[in-house]
């Protein structure tokens, strides 16, 4: 069972409650796909290190072969090409690997490179196995690193929390492809709704069943949750906003490990989503 | 000379653009005719690099100079591939602008910045 968690802008709880819930369950996996800011692994700080280099291809230029046609330089919809004096320029770290260009050139002056643009690391912390994207700073797109994370746990059957970039583009739609079920976390206030409307958008357009937490409840009104109840989304929990709670997070330790009543308050959070799954 | 502005609107009274690559217009101006061109910038729209198509676009029109209040990297790379110099704005409209650069008035623009890349997210 594989359960996504996202939301439409960063600092809401994703990683509080993917890192939570795959600490109560007896064993899971944790697969942190927030890969330019990657922080999962400083809550379970795990052993057993193990990493993996993550390339691309992208294009190489022969200038010999090249007659300035410019098929190339037309093609390219992230304008990573450029045609200046006689000479093709390629820009690195704009050019999304597509492959196109190689393809279209009718005078084969452009062959594949490899360019390493990140990496995988894989650890255990007790019950959880713990996996974590990085993208090197100044790369174009995360989404290779994230297709590795998702493809190579595609065929297990781990009970599996995958913690989602923030938004909606395109590198959150690679994290939640292969989700059963997918876990919106949203704050109590006007931003928080525009935020939460975006994933919201974003699931029901893949199909995915889903279900909200409501993360730092205060007394009085909760926009999020008004939200939800006007369109008769799912409440999986409401998370109170609590000095406790925020301490031992900001501590980066994980409060299922450390205190019995957020134990019991994540053990039901999971109860409730395993039977809505 | 040939130089290129980015501009707002399509006529001699409008302002320099703030933005390079995604500037809706650019204005051609050759110092020694006093002719006047207007190029849709078809980079504008781009889901990125804009800034490298629209210096593709400066490259083909043969420009020697580019007027602009400010330059990313990847297109600064591009105009000087093409030896294309890139001189500073001033807030003033554009007819002020091309005054000051033929009087020599307008400096060369020395702080090129990284970019505001990837704010549609990839």
């Amino acid at each position: 069972m594989k359960i996504a968690v996202l939301s439409g802008k960063g600092g809401t709880g994703k990683t509080l409650v993917s890192v939570n819930l795959a600490a109560v369950a007896k064993t899971s996996t944790y697969i942190d796909c927030d890969v330019e800011e990657p922080n999962g692994y400083l809550f379970f700080k795990p052993d057993d290190i193990q990493e993996e280099e993550i390339s691309v291809k992208i294009p190489r230029v022969d200038d010999k072969l090249c007659n300035g046609c410019r098929k190339c330089v037309g093609l390219c919809k992230f304008n990573a090409l450029a045609f200046i004096k006689e000479k093709l320029f390629v820009f690195e770290e704009v050019c999304h690997s597509c492959g196109g260009c190689v393809l279209l050139c009718p005078e084969k002056a452009l062959t594949e490179k490899e360019k390493k643009i990140g990496k995988v690391q894989k650890g255990i912390s007790g019950n959880v196995k713990v996996k974590t994207g990085i993208l090197n700073t100044g790369e174009a797109s995360g989404v290779p690193i994230i297709k590795r994370l998702i493809n190579e746990s595609k065929d297990n059957n781990d009970l599996t929390f995958i913690d989602c970039p923030p938004g909606s583009a395109c590198i959150v739609m690679e994290s939640i492809k292969d989700a059963d079920y997918c876990i919106l976390v949203a704050e109590p206030t006007l931003f928080g709704v525009h935020n939460l409307k975006m994933v919201y958008e974003l699931v029901k357009l893949f199909n995915k069943p889903f279900g909200v937490v409501l993360n730092k409840c205060l007394e009085g009104e909760n926009p999020a949750e008004k939200f939800c109840l006007e369109n008769n989304i799912t409440i999986l929990r409401r998370i109170l906003f609590e000095h406790e709670l925020g301490m031992l997070n900001s501590n980066a330790e994980i409060a299922v490990r450390e205190s019995k009543k957020y134990s019991a308050i994540f053990s039901s959070l999971l109860e409730t989503v395993k039977r809505e799954v | 000379m040939k130089i290129v502005i980015p501009v707002d609107e399509k006529d001699m009274a409008t302002n320099v653009c703030v933005s390079f690559g995604r500037a809706p217009y650019f204005l051609v101006y050759d110092t020694e005719t006093q002719e006047s061109l207007f190029l849709d910038n078809s980079a504008a729209a781009s889901t990125g690099g804009a800034g490298i198509k629209a210096a593709q676009t400066i490259v083909d029109n043969k420009a020697d100079a580019l007027l602009t209040p400010r330059c990313g990297e990847n297109a600064a790379d591009v105009l000087k591939a093409a030896d294309i110099k890139i001189f500073k704005t001033t807030d003033a409209p554009v007819k002020g602008n091309i005054k000051a650069f033929i009087a020599g008035k307008l400096p060369l623009l020395d702080e090129i910045h990284a970019g505001f890349h990837r704010h549609g997210g990839n």
